[in-house]
């Protein structure tokens, strides 16, 4: 490491006042930094003496996606092995069915590695797409505004990937991930002072202009001709029958976008983030509270023409992205509301928002993308009324002076 | 029938969202969003005029206006629906006006708390563009006040978040460029995009 930090040192020079290449600081900034410890001391009061920055929080939260991208290799993998190993005949070709073959790891869906091996070559140009095309924004971005390249695109770029499903095609993920990374956060300033949620921001600007392509029965599975519904439109369809089984749910070894299927890996990656103090339990809990409450009072009513009105909150919690919505999404500290109490409002806003487009929307089948969209345009008002509650106790509390 | 009532005032709140689904009173919505409080104000000032001028339009429509209203006077051929623009507008108008004397009178507070925003809100696209959906969706006068209120609480819920958005963005750092209307364009557009998740809801 000490040859690196060598490098780096000699490089500096280049980059800081009189350099050539002071324009590019940001990117040398970002090398630096995301290597080692960054230099800067703060010199004034107040201090808080603690290990953890940003950078730290940024890493912790890759930490926890970490089951969630190994079940998303895997998943891919098996739900196309699967599809292969169903249908004889089917004509499978393409670039990653040679690459598959030269390797010799075979379609078998029992096997393991070669699921994961078959899901990378999926999971792994959507990832590479973004982190080219979202970081030249977030470059570009620096240089002309001159601030520091945030490590929360890292988490951007990983959760972006995640929620798209396999068969996306390549341009519309470089499309998606500019519009979150401009649109969601670069025109209000970079990380921190954004209102969206830029991984959302991105996946909704796509859903809504290409929406053949990111929802439906076809685009699950990326071999031709196989359309596989998601356990949420057959549970919303009173003609299919279910095909899975909760367990298989839970796991996660179900259709869906890449890494939302697994409500396991899910919940390893909250308790990561609870116990570390990352992530907010308090929105967790509370979106989780929602979910349960209203889907509750659906079974209650219950429904003769609505079959969704008759799906337990356990069935709610393992399909669909609701478990990684609640996780990695609704908990990104810049847009969730910041007030202790708001937090509980915020959260149970959407999960019950989640439960309400799931049962009553026949426009959407899965509704965590908006809903969690909606909690954070929200979120600001909310926090607004309980400082200004706060405030107003307080006043009343020491007397007016 | 209560049942007929809550649905049609859930679905002018959120599903048929005034400010965020149809894109009315976008002046007032995007210039006097700046603070909460105003916004509040502005707010509570429409769902009180959206709740008085749809039903008295309702009224003066159906006795008055609509073809063969007048049949109570003996003149059941005369068609008067050409003249609907301009009441509703001059109602609209006297409306506010009268509810200012009595605010003013009777209520000194809420109208210092309202102050501007009452005479602001005659020229609102959304106030008038309640009273035509009004009369084209053929609204009975217990509907008409439903449908004022909830179109009412719709559009001050749309600007209070707008305004909260807009107090979060002070910490912003908004390209020169787009500060000011330019990027409250974009949030706006961006909540409409949020509130698209009731678009669709059949009640």
């Amino acid at each position: 490491m000490s040859f690196l930090r060598k490098f780096l040192d000699k490089q500096k020079k280049y980059f800081v006042r009189e350099g050539k290449l002071k324009r590019l600081f940001p990117l040398y900034e970002a090398v630096d930094t995301f290597l080692f410890t960054p230099d800067k001391i703060t010199k004034a009061a107040p201090h808080i003496r603690d290990v953890i920055d940003m950078k730290r929080v940024m890493m912790i939260v890759i930490y926890a996606l970490i089951p969630s991208v190994i079940m998303a290799l895997y998943n891919t993998g098996y739900q196309l092995n699967l599809a292969l190993s169903e249908i004889a005949n089917v004509s499978y070709e393409g670039w990653r069915a040679k690459l598959v073959l030269f390797l010799g790891i075979g379609f078998e869906p029992s096997n393991i590695l070669a699921n994961i091996v078959h899901g990378a070559l999926y999971f792994l140009p959507v990832y590479v797409v973004t982190i080219l095309v979202g970081g030249f924004w977030e470059v570009i971005f620096a240089i002309v505004r001159k601030h520091e390249i945030n490590e929360g695109f890292l988490v951007t770029s990983l959760l972006f990937p995640m929620i798209l499903p396999s068969t996306i095609p390549l341009w519309q993920v470089a499309i998606g991930i500019s519009f979150g990374v401009v649109v969601g956060k670069e025109i209000f300033g970079g990380v921190g002072m954004n209102i969206l949620n830029p991984a959302l921001t991105g996946r909704v600007f796509l859903f809504f202009a290409y929406p053949a392509f990111i929802t439906g029965d076809s685009v699950w599975v990326a071999v031709d001709g196989i359309s596989k519904a998601t356990p949420l439109a057959e549970l919303s369809d009173s003609a299919l029958k279910l095909s899975v089984s909760l367990k298989d749910a839970f796991l996660g070894v179900i259709p869906g976008s890449m890494g939302e299927t697994s409500t396991l890996a899910c919940i390893i990656g909250a308790i990561i983030l609870i116990i570390t103090g990352v992530g907010s339990w308090k929105i967790m809990v509370s979106v989780l509270s929602g979910m349960v409450t209203l889907s509750l009072m659906f079974n209650l009513i219950g429904s003769n023409t609505n079959p969704m009105f008759g799906v337990s909150p356990l069935w709610h919690l393992a399909i669909g992205g609701f478990a990684f919505g609640t996780v990695f999404m609704a908990t990104d500290p810049v847009s969730s509301a910041i007030t202790e109490k708001g937090k509980y409002i915020y959260g149970f806003l959407i999960g019950s928002l989640v439960i309400l487009i799931r049962v009553i929307n026949p426009a959407f089948p899965e509704g965590v993308m908006l809903a969690i969209l909606f909690g954070n345009i929200f979120s600001p008002i909310i926090d607004y009324f309980f400082v200004n509650a706060n405030v107003k106790r307080r006043i009343l509390r020491n007397g007016n002076q | 029938m209560l049942e007929q009532y809550l649905s049609l005032f859930i679905k002018s709140i959120f599903i048929e969202n005034m400010a965020l689904a149809l894109f009315l009173g976008m002046c007032t919505f995007l210039a006097v969003s700046k603070k909460v409080e105003t916004a509040v104000g502005l707010g509570v000032a429409v769902v009180i005029v959206q709740t008085i001028t749809i039903p008295v339009n309702n009224l003066i429509y159906t006795n008055i206006l609509k073809e063969g209203a007048l049949s109570w006077a003996g003149l059941p051929d005369i068609d008067l629906t050409f003249l609907g623009l301009i009441t509703y507008i001059g109602v609209i108008a006297a409306i506010v006006q009268i509810l200012e004397m009595v605010l003013d009178k009777h209520f000194p507070k809420l109208y210092n708390a309202l102050g501007i925003f009452l005479p602001l809100i005659t020229v609102n696209c959304a106030i008038l563009g309640g009273s035509l959906f009004m009369v084209e969706r053929d609204y009975n006068f217990p509907q008409s006040i439903v449908y004022g209120l909830g179109s009412g609480i719709g559009w001050a819920l749309a600007i209070i978040g707008l305004a909260g958005i807009r107090e979060k963005m002070k910490y912003s750092n908004v390209p020169k460029g787009l500060r000011g209307l330019g990027i409250t364009f974009i949030v706006a557009g961006l909540m409409a995009v949020a509130f698209m998740l009731f678009s669709g809801i059949q009640l």
